[in-house]
């Protein structure tokens, strides 16, 4: 079986200083991989140069494209990049802010990358908006609201919408539930689950949250100071950490 | 007329702007930066159409200047006086007697014909900068032809209108492959910018931008499907002239709700006028 994302000797610097070092996995389809650590561990630097956002120093990207099979992200030309980036990726950002249009309503944020992509039947282009709006429970008469009278809750699976509505294949998220509430929280990841399982989804997830994780991802990276330190299956990682570090990160968890 | 130089700019100032509209008619839409001067005028009065109309100025050329299609208002007075005083070129008011024409928010009636020129006056000339403000962004976009987002303009005048609501400088699509700014005409104009048999050339002085449409381009407003382009204008016959197809202005004439609806294009509706035509409101 081809891995869908294949990640090899990635690594970053600014300057002296290491963004992330020697990064290397696997990602095959229908696999949600979570990637932990603390803050400046380069969870998001490693993100961000998978995503294309970023230009790493050095490594592979390999990315298993519907049309010509296996193909490096990093060497491949801009508009291809850019290109994977509205079809077959999805990136959500932390803050919903950053990965919406604030001044344009739900409908057009969501409509935007269908357009993107050349659709040009506005019934149609409605009609998806308004049935991607159902999937992460927004009331379909909030269609034409802007963004910013939406809780932020509602901006995150706006966001979440806008990004699937192309039907992408691998989704990369960077704190997905930071600065919810627990029970918004809650709701998003259940949401999230039901959206991976419905549409085989691969996704990779970085969080410092190792409740997201547990839910959410078949295997779990931990990175400390750019380097990743321990590597596996969730459930393995998290009951039994092998390394100093996860067993501190997994300790540090409040039982409630 | 010694104190100035002909039409005003010095020479290597116009080699430089001709070199920039040379690019432009060579790449039809595209937005070439050339270094636009500082006028004895502000900004917003139509700096950029000037340094254009002075690029291309000769003497023996015969020039003409609109404002919203009149010939007499105080934008187009001011500016057909600056090129009388630096350049001596005649002028006119006849649009087919005139072989340049600096226009501001219009396109003549009349069809321009091979070996005219038309200047546009352009406030913004990025179709994008409303909906994406980083101007690293845009031209990126531009450059990989990324124009989805134009249509996401589009698509919000529709779901708040009920139709596209844009009613002046409607994005087209020149050649299939830019999309640009026609400069603040009213879209009852764009099907004129295609195909049209005179150079149109668009200056923005203050953007520091020039584009150009090379004769016989072609051009394309944006639509969606299912809600196609449409020229609109107000549904009334010309006040003075009677014309029906000409794009009109709406007076109001009195405190008690009087209107008239008379042609922008000054020109065009005198010239009606002398032929015998005549509207109701006509004296």
């Amino acid at each position: 079986m081809t891995p869908l994302l294949s990640v090899q000797g990635m690594t970053k610097r600014y300057g002296a200083h290491i963004g992330c070092a020697d990064v290397s996995f696997d990602l095959y389809p229908g696999e949600v991989m979570g990637i932990v650590g603390e803050s400046g561990s380069g969870k998001s630097t490693l993100l961000n140069c998978m995503a294309g956002h970023l230009r790493p120093d050095a490594g592979q990207v390999v990315f298993d494209t519907r049309t010509d099979g296996p193909r490096d992200t990093v060497t491949m030309s801009e508009p291809e990049r850019r290109m994977l980036g509205r079809t077959d990726w999805a990136f959500v950002h932390q803050h919903a802010r950053d990965g919406l249009r604030m001044g344009v309503s739900a409908g057009g944020n969501v409509g935007e990358r269908l357009m993107a992509v050349g659709e040009r039947h506005y019934g149609d282009i409605r009609d998806k908006a308004t049935d991607w709006l159902g999937r992460v429970e927004i009331d379909a008469a909030r269609i034409d609201d802007r963004p910013t009278t939406f809780s932020g809750g509602m901006q995150q699976r706006l966001q979440i919408a806008r990004n699937l509505v192309t039907g992408p294949r691998l989704v990369f998220m960077d704190e997905p539930t930071g600065g919810l509430d627990v029970s918004v929280q809650a709701r998003l990841l259940d949401l999230l689950r039901g959206l991976v399982r419905d549409m085989g989804l691969s996704a990779i997830i970085v969080t410092h949250d190792l409740a997201v994780v547990r839910l959410l991802a078949d295997r779990l990276m931990v990175m400390k100071n750019g380097r990743v330190v321990e590597a596996g299956l969730t459930d393995q990682v998290l009951d039994d950490p092998q390394h100093a570090y996860s067993q501190l990160l997994v300790s540090s968890v409040l039982q409630v | 007329m010694n104190a100035y130089n002909f039409a005003y700019l010095d020479e290597q100032t116009k080699r430089m702007i001709r070199r920039a509209l040379l690019k432009g008619l060579a790449i039809p839409g595209y937005q070439v930066p050339f270094a636009s001067r500082e006028m004895p005028m502000p900004y917003g009065w139509g700096t950029g159409g000037v340094q254009v109309s002075a690029a291309v100025l000769t003497p023996e050329d015969t020039f003409k200047v609109i404002d919203q299609g009149a010939d007499d208002t105080t934008n187009a007075v001011s500016i057909r006086t600056f090129f009388q005083r630096t350049a001596g070129v005649a002028t006119t008011t006849v649009t087919h007697d005139a072989t340049v024409i600096q226009t501001r928010h219009r396109i003549p009636e009349e069809a321009l014909g091979e070996g005219q020129i038309l200047v546009y006056q352009v406030p913004i000339p990025e179709p994008l900068r409303f909906l994406e403000p980083r101007e690293s962004e845009t031209r990126k976009m531009h450059s990989l032809e990324e124009y989805g987002l134009m249509h996401v303009k589009l698509y919000e005048d529709i779901s708040r209108h009920g139709h596209i609501a844009t009613s002046y400088a409607y994005p087209v699509k020149v050649e299939g492959r830019y999309v640009m700014d026609p400069s603040p005409i009213p879209k009852f104009d764009n099907p004129k910018l295609g195909d049209m048999a005179a150079i149109q050339l668009f200056g923005a002085g203050r953007e520091q931008r020039i584009y150009a449409l090379p004769p016989y381009t072609q051009v394309v407003s944006l639509d969606f499907e299912d809600h196609p382009f449409e020229a609109t204008k107000a549904d009334h016959p010309c006040g003075m002239c009677g014309a029906q197809d000409s794009y009109l202005d709406e007076l109001i004439i009195d405190d008690a709700g009087g209107r008239m609806f008379v042609c922008s294009d000054t020109d065009y509706c005198e010239a009606r006028q002398a032929a015998g035509h005549k509207g109701k409101d006509a004296a």
